[in-house]
């Protein structure tokens, strides 16, 4: 694949402006932004003082005194970028940016419409001195990475540098390998005597391909002024966020779901209009005392106005509340997730039986509350409470821990059918009738040989026993360690349980009934 | 016509309250010979289970009891699970799931709602309207007018119900009359399977099935096996 021509526009020291205003210095002062311990930009003053790139902190305040030191943030140079891209996109619409401060245009159709390479430079450099970047530079060549080196060849009396079709070969050669941006490759370059992109390029591909693999022969073909890169203009973000207001506030939740369901409709309506569904939702909830409740929604399916509506009813109650604690002054509908519209179009006979079953269970949910109406998956644990993950209807039950893994000390045998999430006390007794403890090196006291089931007084005989197996849970966090003993006991009247001894205390885990 | 009827019982001269027993006797014999429906649908049941119940199969727009153990209602519910049908699960907060997946029920197709609090009659209906199989622990008894109404839907729907309690308009009741384990002993071993005797009740007439359960794997004994070994049937007297 031949490059394509390509313009690069780089607004030098484009951190340094960044966190200059991020942190309110003044621009002209001696500035360097660190990172990872090393000054990664610093300002032109600091230049002048003897300050590198690549500099260690100490040194670069023993060189210039007065140095004022930022610490790097991408977050930052990307948010000080967007207006920025945002005139240059009024001019150029089709731009990709290659990291805050350098962008890349395909230079065909600017080429086309301003007459010229040369007037199609200008006219970038024109839109970004009314962007506020005077300083940028400019540079047209076959292939981003060469267009690059071109605008970073520049000078400030002559910002722009266009190398001509077919020369980016010659205008890479003596360049120094490092550009490649390949430390291993550029040392082991070095070792070899090669210095230059061009006598990089002059080493036969197929060698270096063996030497270097696959990222070695890109770069083997970009030093030889190939550059096979094309550049995908980004798609600028619509905001797609919608807010209500209420003013004054509104305290009872039927009147802020009535006011909210012309925002819900407009909100999927945008959507809509771009053939797009949402499938995750955020909704904000903003309250008089100043409060922010924020949620995150998913949908197994996509959002219609009334599911909205629900979700935020949701979030302002918990189950039956219908007064609120605070005044709510605005909510705030964020999609999480979109999707395009034809992934989610129902067939022509209408979805199936699963349509029909999602909403019979949307309606349990409007009438219990979401986290009524679950679904389950086998999840990783020793305790058979923790092997068991529910999740509210409509959202993914992940198990954050992996339930085929060996899991030591958990249950043999069969899995009990019910499971006792509250922990009901029950009492293990030994021929005496004293309580049965099980000692640190999980010993019982005696053989057990009563039982007192939950909920009850009378006393049942342990016809069959088996255990204690000891548990001892993540001893390392104090927070989350748990040791308990387990027991298995069937008990006179045939029924079976799943006993725990845990400091002291016997509860019930679970019955096989 | 009738007189005629008289005559020819007084002409056996039975006490009163045999002839109650004879009467209760009858009526429990046409009871069952009458199908409930015309052409009554069955639900895909466990081959194993399918003897136990009544016209040998579950039958849709039923409601089925199951008063006291939840792995019956689970071995009742892995059939239609099993061949792709929805299962719901309604006031079982201590549903075991794991057990539930031994069984043969999956759980991609199993929705919970452990607390349906006052609405479970409800949410039940709601739930018996899409879904094939609700699993329902009534946690009051219903009013019988309510039960009635939850009975037509089933029956509309075609959905059947598995009652952890007990349940007048119940097809058949599911027992566990005893039980024994195996594999666990005094300090040693561990529960790996019980053998159960399952007493069905259908229509007033009782009838009972040995099944052995084991760890995942599941059968139902000959009655007769039972006989042929006196060891087990030590372990049945528990």
């Amino acid at each position: 694949m031949t490059p394509e021509r390509a313009i690069v526009a780089w607004c030098p020291d484009w951190p340094i402006r960044a966190g200059a205003a991020e942190a309110g210095v003044d621009l002209e002062a001696e500035i360097a932004v660190v990172e990872a311990g090393v000054v990664a930009a610093c300002s032109a003053a600091a230049r002048a003082a003897g300050v590198r790139r690549g500099l260690r902190i100490r040194e670069a305040q023993a060189r210039c005194a007065t140095l004022t030191v930022l610490p790097a943030n991408p977050a930052a140079d990307a948010r000080h970028f967007e207006p920025v891209l945002l005139a240059l996109e009024a001019g150029i619409p089709t731009v990709q940016v290659a990291r805050p401060g350098v962008v890349v245009i395909r230079a065909q159709g600017p080429t086309r419409y301003f007459g010229g390479e040369a007037e199609a430079a200008d006219a970038v450099l024109g839109l970004l001195a009314a962007a506020g970047v005077p300083e940028a530079r400019v540079g047209l060549a076959d292939g981003p990475f060469a267009a690059e080196q071109a605008a970073r060849s520049t000078t400030a009396a002559r910002r722009s540098r266009i190398v001509p079709l077919g020369g980016s070969a010659a205008f890479l050669a003596p360049l120094p390998v490092a550009l490649t941006g390949l430390p291993e490759l550029t040392q082991v370059l070095a070792k070899l005597g090669v210095r230059t992109l061009g006598a990089f390029a002059a080493l036969p591909v197929d060698q270096v391909r063996d030497r270097f693999g696959p990222s070695g022969e890109a770069a083997h073909r970009v030093a030889a002024g190939l550059d096979a890169r094309r550049v995908v203009p980004r798609t600028a973000p619509k905001d797609r966020d919608a807010r209500i207001e209420f003013e004054p506030p509104l305290d009872r939740v039927d009147q802020i779901a009535f006011a909210l369901r012309r925002t819900a409709e407009g909100f999927l309506d945008a959507l809509t209009a771009d053939l797009a569904v949402c499938t995750g939702l955020t909704v904000e909830i903003t309250t008089e005392d100043g409060g922010v409740r924020r949620r995150t929604w998913l949908h197994p399916r996509s959002f219609t106005p009334l599911d909205v509506v629900d979700r935020v009813r949701w979030q302002l109650t918990g189950v039956g509340v219908e007064e609120l604690s605070a005044a709510v002054t605005a909510v705030r509908l964020t999609p999480e997730n979109v999707d395009a519209a034809a992934n989610h179009e129902q067939g022509l006979w209408g979805g199936g039986p699963d349509e029909r079953i999602h909403h019979a269970l949307s309606r349990v949910q409007s009438m219990l509350g979401h986290e009524a109406v679950l679904t389950a998956t086998v999840g990783g644990g020793r305790l058979v409470a923790d092997r068991r993950v529910l999740a509210p209807w409509g959202e993914r039950a992940a198990p954050q821990r992996d339930p085929e893994r060996p899991w030591p000390g958990r249950l043999p045998g069969f899995s009990p059918a019910s499971v006792l999430g509250d922990r009901p006390d029950v009492a293990v007794l030994d021929p005496a009738g004293e309580t049965v403890a099980v000692d640190e090196r999980g010993m019982p006291s005696g053989p057990p040989a009563g039982f007192v089931p939950p909920g009850s007084s009378s006393r049942l005989l342990v016809t069959a026993w088996a255990g204690p197996w000891p548990v001892d849970e993540r001893w390392w966090d104090p927070a989350a360690a748990r040791s308990v003993h387990r027991l298995q006991v069937v008990a006179g009247d045939g029924s079976a349980w799943l006993l725990c001894f845990e400091s002291g205390r016997w509860w019930a885990e679970a019955r096989y009934d | 016509m009738f007189e005629d009827e008289g005559v020819s019982l007084s002409a056996v001269q039975l006490a009163p309250e045999e002839r109650a027993r004879t009467v209760e006797q009858l009526q429990a014999q046409i009871r069952a010979m009458q199908a409930t429906g015309l052409g009554a649908r069955t639900l895909p049941t466990r081959p194993e289970l399918a003897p136990l119940l009544p016209g040998g199969a579950l039958k849709a727009g039923v409601a089925y009891a199951v008063p006291d153990s939840l792995t019956l209602a689970m071995l009742l519910m892995a059939g239609p699970s099993a061949a792709g049908g929805w299962c719901a699960a309604i006031g079982v907060p201590d549903f075991g799931i794991e057990a539930a997946a031994g069984f043969g029920v999956d759980l991609d197709r199993l929705v919970l709602v452990p607390e349906p609090g006052e609405a479970w009659l409800a949410v039940a209906a709601q739930v018996a309207d899409v879904l094939p199989v609700v699993l329902l622990r009534p946690p009051a008894r219903a009013a019988a007018g309510e039960a009635a109404r939850l009975a037509s839907r089933l029956r509309q729907r075609g959905s059947t119900l598995l009652v952890l309690g007990p349940w007048a308009q119940a097809e058949a009741t599911l027992e566990i009359e005893t039980t024994s384990w195996t594999g666990i002993g005094t300090g040693s071993g561990y529960l790996a399977g019980r053998d159960v005797r399952i007493a069905v009740t259908a229509r007033d007439i009782r009838t009972v099935h040995p099944v052995r359960i084991r760890d995942d794997a599941w059968s139902i004994g000959e009655a007769d096996l039972w006989a042929e070994q006196p060891a087990r049937r030590r372990l049945e007297a528990v």
